[in-house]
């Protein structure tokens, strides 16, 4: 933000070209239209979850819900695939999100150490993941012979660490001084007492960035899903949503209720509302986490 | 190993075993913590690795990956001369041209423009919102794209409108491409301006100052100060992004496709989700998978060998 000042007390001392306001109006109204162009279909699923279904129909929602009505989400809020994808989200997203943390910080901890000898050689082993993988298949014949298949093992444990999101940690964990380490081994304290006393203290922004990212993920993956499980009550959300939203595919009784409702509650607005219930989450907690998203983004960026 | 610890030594070095016993006993905390991350990464990356050699093979489920007979480059020579190779890797890289002619630049131009912004609070507010749709599920963007782009949906309402006829957008091979690209961009397109809009604020003012005194316009500043102080990123991004020239994720493209776009829709890896996953043709699709990674790390490294070489930049 100093740069931006320093620029800017600069540029106002010399004067102001034509071109250069002429430029300015021109980049303001692009950059509005640009805001206009993201949020205007958030606004339309928004809108059209709201509205009746009749409207919607004969295309009169266009900026505004027409005949505003909750019967969509009622509808939708009732429906038991949707209940038991959101219950199985959470749960693949709070256990899942865990086991993230736990192994990211265990690989990151001993890796971020200068003195560990045969850590050069781990990290090749490592990184080299990054860019080689045995692929779709045969991976998908591990986790069958682990026995994974159809149970929450193989929605937490495969993905258990993102590699770029450990080296992020590492990165953030080699910046902390190495006077700290070096004054609580005086103290008697072992490496493990370190990490629990004095590092992860000192990390909690970064933890919060992996935290956020790996429960991000969890809550918005679905090729996991796709490929290791074939019962539908373990679907998370992101699967139900698919079937329905995408394959257009709903089943009796979510046809049937739309004529018991006053208002007609159809399959296009039923449709953008389980894009709302399903994307809500994240936009509840967007405000407030922005910032350590974008900080988790510089870190990476310093030693990618 | 224990007495070598005990023996006087006279090397100026201890032996490799002994430095090792002695590395455990000081680190043993730290070795403990890798213990489990690393059986990850064996059981979860390099098993299947090593599993890759069914595509060698003529995989049976009850032999196993081991027990199965050997057949040599059988499935690599079904899939290269299969018609259906060429229109794979031709659709693979088309959509990753693409991606680099438009996708690529997008998140530099509007670092660009945002730096040129003189409202603080409006710069703040563009970068905030143009995040959000990173956040999104892929089954949520591709649901959205559906719905909008369906026979009674608000883009056909628009076009019908304004005089023309209805288009079945996803059932015409000729737009694939074109929404599949057009919507990475909607998506990511302020995400990725994170890092480059990092690199701009890191340039050293005194660069500015210099260029004012030496009579440049705001015009002259971008282009001899700004895009410069951003080229090392610019660099490693491109490195990334050719590097990956081959393989492109079949998340976004098996929610999108039908029989009727694969002309155009159908990648290396939908391919081997087809043919594998559904198909459950395990030697043939692990073949088509390892040809795609073998190349995708021959490119990754060629690229960065060209980049250091011409440039001094490189992820390596």
């Amino acid at each position: 933000m100093s740069v931006a000042f320093v620029q800017k007390k600069h540029r106002n001392r010399i004067k102001r070209t034509f071109g250069s306001h002429l430029f300015d109006v021109i980049n303001v109204t692009f950059l509005f239209l640009f805001l206009l162009i993201t949020l205007y279909p958030f606004w339309y699923v928004v809108i059209v979850s709201l509205s009746d279904g009749k409207a919607v129909l004969s295309s009169l929602v266009k900026f505004w819900p027409v005949n505003l009505t909750l019967d969509t989400y009622k509808v939708v809020l009732r429906d038991s695939n949707i209940l038991s994808g959101f219950k199985n989200s959470i749960k693949y997203t709070v256990f899942g999100t865990l086991v993230n943390l736990t192994m990211s910080t265990l690989c990151a901890y001993p890796l971020s150490r200068p003195v560990l000898p045969g850590k050069r050689a781990v990290m090749r082993i490592i990184v080299f993941t990054m860019f080689f993988s045995g692929g779709m298949i045969p991976s998908y014949l591990v986790i069958n012979q682990l026995g994974m298949i159809d149970t929450i093992w193989a929605m937490i444990i495969p993905g258990a660490i993102s590699t770029y999101n450990m080296i992020v940690m590492r990165t953030f964990f080699m910046g902390i001084p190495e006077s700290l380490h070096e004054s609580a081994a005086l103290d008697g304290a072992n490496d493990l007492q370190v990490l629990v006393r004095i590092v992860l203290p000192l990390s909690k922004s970064i933890l919060a960035t992996m935290l956020l990212f790996y429960a991000v993920g969890h809550w918005n993956a679905y090729v996991n899903a796709l490929l290791y499980l074939n019962r539908k009550p373990m679907f998370p959300l992101q699967s139900i949503l698919r079937n329905m939203v995408v394959d257009g595919q709903f089943t009796e009784a979510q046809t049937q209720v739309g004529s018991v409702s006053s208002f007609t509650v159809i399959e296009t607005t039923m449709k953008y509302a389980t894009i709302v219930v399903s994307t809500l989450p994240i936009l509840l907690i967007y405000p407030f986490v922005q910032k350590y998203f974008v900080k988790g983004v510089m870190i990476g960026s310093i030693k990618g | 190993m224990i007495q070598s610890v005990y023996a006087p030594a006279k090397a100026a070095r201890p032996g490799l075993g002994s430095r090792f016993v002695r590395a455990v006993r000081k680190y043993k905390y730290l070795y403990l913590m890798l213990i489990l991350p690393i059986a990850y990464y064996l059981i979860f990356c390099y098993w299947p690795m090593y599993g890759l050699q069914i595509a060698f093979k003529k995989y049976n489920i009850r032999l196993g990956v081991e027990g199965s007979p050997w057949i040599g480059l059988y499935h690599f020579k079904d899939y290269f001369t299969d018609a259906y190779f060429w229109k794979v890797v031709r659709n693979t890289l088309l959509i990753n041209v693409y991606t680099l002619i438009f996708a690529f630049p997008a998140p530099i131009l509007l670092a660009l423009l945002l730096n040129e912004l003189r409202n603080e609070y409006y710069k703040k507010i563009v970068q905030s919102i143009s995040y959000v749709p990173h956040f999104l599920s892929t089954v949520v963007i591709c649901g959205m794209i559906v719905n909008f782009l369906s026979n009674s949906g608000p883009i056909n309402d628009l076009i019908e409108r304004f005089g023309g006829e209805r288009v079945q957008f996803l059932m015409i091979p000729g737009y694939f491409r074109t929404i599949y690209v057009a919507t990475g961009i909607w998506q990511n397109v302020g995400w990725s301006s994170i890092i480059y809009f990092a690199a701009i604020a890191n340039t050293d003012p005194q660069l500015y100052e210099a260029a004012i005194i030496d009579g440049a316009g705001r015009f002259k500043q971008a282009v001899h100060v700004t895009i410069p102080s951003i080229i090392p990123t610019i660099t490693i991004m491109l490195i990334m992004q050719v590097g990956s020239m081959l393989s492109l994720g079949y998340e976004k493209i098996i929610l999108l496709y039908n029989g009727s776009t694969y002309e155009t829709a159908d990648v290396i890896s939908s391919y081997v989700y087809r043919k594998g996953i559904l198909g459950a043709d395990y030697s043939y699709s692990s073949a088509v998978g390892m040809f795609s990674s073998v190349l995708g790390l021959i490119f990754i490294y060629g690229a960065n060998w060209f980049s250091r070489t011409v440039s001094e930049n490189s992820l390596w």
